[in-house]
């Protein structure tokens, strides 16, 4: 019954208060959709806090989502046995720059007095959120040798059960408690994007590769 | 031709007292606001001297508009690509300290403090973190500090100068210093639009002024670094950059933006300019040198019976042409020429341009006693602020540039005082006509519009005619019985 809940209901609650509140919010308060940047009050720290961060963080989301579209062709890449290595090497890499990230946006917001008045509830609830899956995901890749081994065959299975909307949570629920921390809390902050600046992630300005770099409004929309 | 219309400006930096009425003015209106508190769209600095915020003149610490490639312009900060690979951090960002961190004081202590020996004191908090604070900075901390080997010995304009003209500025005798107020220059080739990645930042068609939308912005601050003259400016509670807005819903009911209104020395011109659209990137991309002549040769005439033909073609409306035929900042720029745009190195193609002032004229040491202008206003060569200072400034190192237009500031001033004090041989005010290849109507028209204007002979806005536009948009009356009128929702930190 619990499983059920965690591990069916809870995923699907969660992308649903995500897209719904997310929608909602664009529609109702666009205003609020903003990265909240913070450099300009503070930017030493936030360098080697963001920086790794994000790119940490991208690319091993990245990973998540090309093994999860894609399992079995992620099969090439572990054939090799030094292609494996250097995969979970670079895994892990990543996983470590993150966590070092995070922590120091943590420590950041701890010590630079100026931050406090920009700092949110919930900006306190997102990096202490973002910190527990950083560092599960990197103690599973650690102490759960060979992700991109087992990933395609057990967690992925589940996702994708979610999404053909027959779950089957036989998939996941024999695996390691963190495991299944790391799958929950993952849902978490699923759910957690509409109530955050998270939003950003949605927004990303992707469109600057080929916007025109001038932008002129016209009242009269057919006049040019 | 692609004929477009923009509100534009002239600042007589003559006429300039300092007296920062106009920021008051600003702020009083526009940057009251948590988060704004360090904002100054409109302030005035003190030249000599590093401005506000610190250095934002050097280009090569913050990174701010365009360079020349290949007779095209091209972002100093950013390409496309790198726009996005700097997104989780912006290298050039300005900090905070290099604006000032604002603050108030406690002027509750004055009135509820407890009984006691020592009369209470108002103590300075951050506008901030709230909590009490030293002041190290403010956004005029370098006000009249010429001579300031802290200050004014920094300013970035000292670079062209020899080592002679530098000690000018320094030595008490010859100490000397002028104000330059700047606003948004609202440019017709912006960086702060340009280097914006989620195309928040717009120019608006009809009058030319540069806007952030509020509801696109996504707090990227790529604007902050794009803009040279660091006129956007990055509200840190809200996580939005705003700008001057040229006091749009001012202009709209046909009033002078808030500065301009209040500007105690009247310094400040109004009217509106018509340009050519499609020459925007050969000018902005032309080579060093040429880039003021070129932005000056983009504005066209309005009394061109082509230019009319080809306006009313293109769906300006007749009243405007007829205020741009009006436009004081026309006569400055275009017919008098003696008005150019600030730094036009950058290349964003300024719309606000400035008179440059002919100092005081300068005393010649003789024997014990300092004689006072020999030649009446002398000779610019030996004006107290060097002619390579003014040209650092408004036309790209270009001396010929400001010689010819003091030699036009002195020819009226010369004309003037043979008219109205007489002691001016005839030979002598020719000879300043013929130099400064002018004639006695133009000078009485730059006297008058210089020394006697009146508020409409300042400020000529043109029709905005939003009544008319707004229908193409909504219906004007359809919120008349829910929300009322414009942006309604409090624009606080939410989520």
């Amino acid at each position: 019954m619990t499983d059920s809940v965690l591990f069916i209901a809870f995923p699907y609650v969660a992308v649903v208060v995500a897209v719904a509140g997310g929608v909602y919010r664009y529609f109702a308060d666009r205003f609020s959709y903003s990265s909240m940047s913070s450099q300009f009050l503070e930017n030493r720290m936030l360098f080697w806090g963001s920086v790794p961060f994000h790119y940490g963080i991208v690319i091993i989301l990245l990973g998540h989502i090309m093994g999860g579209l894609f399992p079995y062709y992620s099969n090439f890449l572990i054939v090799n046995v030094f292609h494996m290595y250097t995969l979970e090497l670079g895994g892990i890499a990543l996983g470590l720059l993150t966590n070092f990230g995070v922590i120091l946006l943590i420590i950041r917001r701890l010590v630079y007095p100026k931050l406090v008045p920009e700092t949110t509830l919930m900006d306190w609830v997102i990096l202490l959120v973002l910190l527990a899956q950083v560092l599960s995901g990197s103690y599973i890749a650690h102490f759960y040798r060979w992700g991109a081994v087992w990933y395609p065959y057990s967690p992925v299975p589940w996702l994708k059960s979610l999404a053909h909307l027959d779950p089957q949570i036989d998939f996941i629920t024999p695996l390691p408690w963190i495991i299944r921390f790391h799958a929950l809390n993952a849902f978490v902050i699923v759910g957690l994007i509409p109530f955050t600046r998270l939003v950003h992630i949605f927004t990303a300005p992707v469109t600057y590769i080929w916007r025109p770099l001038q932008v002129v409004i016209w009242n009269k929309k057919a006049a040019r | 031709m692609n004929i477009r219309s923009q509100v534009s400006a002239v600042f007589h930096l003559d006429k300039c007292i300092g007296c920062h009425t106009c920021s008051i003015a600003c702020k009083n209106i526009w940057t009251g606001r948590k988060g704004t508190e360090y904002m100054w769209w409109n302030n005035v600095e003190t030249k000599p001297g590093v401005g506000y915020p610190c250095l934002w003149e050097d280009q090569k610490k913050y990174r701010g508009g365009w360079k020349e490639r290949n007779g095209k312009p091209e972002l100093i900060m950013h390409n496309r690509a790198s726009a996005l690979a700097n997104i989780f951090f912006n290298p050039f960002l300005p900090r905070l300290d290099d604006y000032y961190e604002p603050w108030t004081y406690r002027y509750g202590d004055l009135f509820g403090a407890a009984e006691g020996d020592d009369q209470p004191v108002a103590r300075p908090v951050s506008a901030i973190t709230g909590k009490e604070m030293e002041i190290e900075a403010g956004p005029n901390w370098d006000d009249d500090l010429s001579g300031s080997p802290i200050y004014a010995a920094n300013d970035p304009n000292f670079a062209s100068l020899n080592e002679e003209e530098r000690k000018q500025f320094f030595a008490l005798e010859s100490m000397v210093f002028f104000y330059l107020p700047r606003i948004c220059n609202h440019c017709i080739n912006p960086g702060c639009l340009a280097a914006c990645p989620a195309g928040a930042i717009y120019k608006r068609g009809e009058d030319g002024i540069v806007l952030v939308s509020q509801e696109k912005c996504r707090a990227w601050r790529m604007c902050i670094t794009g803009c040279p003259y660091k006129k956007t400016y990055y509200n840190w509670s809200a996580g939005k950059s705003e700008k001057c807005i040229f006091c749009y819903p001012r202009q709209e009911t046909g009033q002078a933006p808030a500065c301009f209104h209040s500007c105690v020395g009247r310094i400040r011109y109004l009217g509106v300019l018509l340009y050519d659209a499609d020459r925007i990137e050969s000018a902005a991309g032309s080579p060093a040198g040429s880039i003021a002549r070129k932005q000056l040769e983009l504005i066209l005439d309005p009394f061109d019976g082509e230019v009319i033909k080809e306006a009313k073609a293109q769906g300006i409306p007749d009243a405007v042409i007829e205020y741009a035929q009006k436009s004081p900042v026309y006569k400055f720029v275009k017919a008098w020429n003696i008005a150019l745009p600030l730094h036009p190195e950058f290349r964003t193609l300024p719309m606000l341009f400035y008179v440059p002032s002919l100092l005081p004229v300068m005393a010649h040491a003789k024997g014990n006693l300092h004689e006072v202008g020999h030649d009446f206003f002398g000779s610019p060569d030996n004006a107290r602020i060097p002619i390579r200072y003014f040209a650092a400034l408004l036309s790209e190192g270009n001396e010929e540039a400001i010689r010819a237009i003091y030699r036009k500031l002195v020819a009226v001033r010369v004309y003037r005082r043979a008219r109205t004090v007489g002691n001016i041989p005839e030979a002598r005010v020719n000879k300043a006509l013929d130099e400064a290849g002018t004639n006695p109507d133009e000078i009485e028209a730059i006297y008058r519009l210089t020394s006697l204007p009146s508020v409409e002979d300042r400020f000529v806005i043109p029709p905005f005619m939003r009544e008319a536009a707004i229908e193409e948009v909504t219906d004007p009356l359809n919120k008349r019985e829910s929300e009322g009128a414009g942006f309604t929702r409090k624009p606080k930190r939410g989520w």
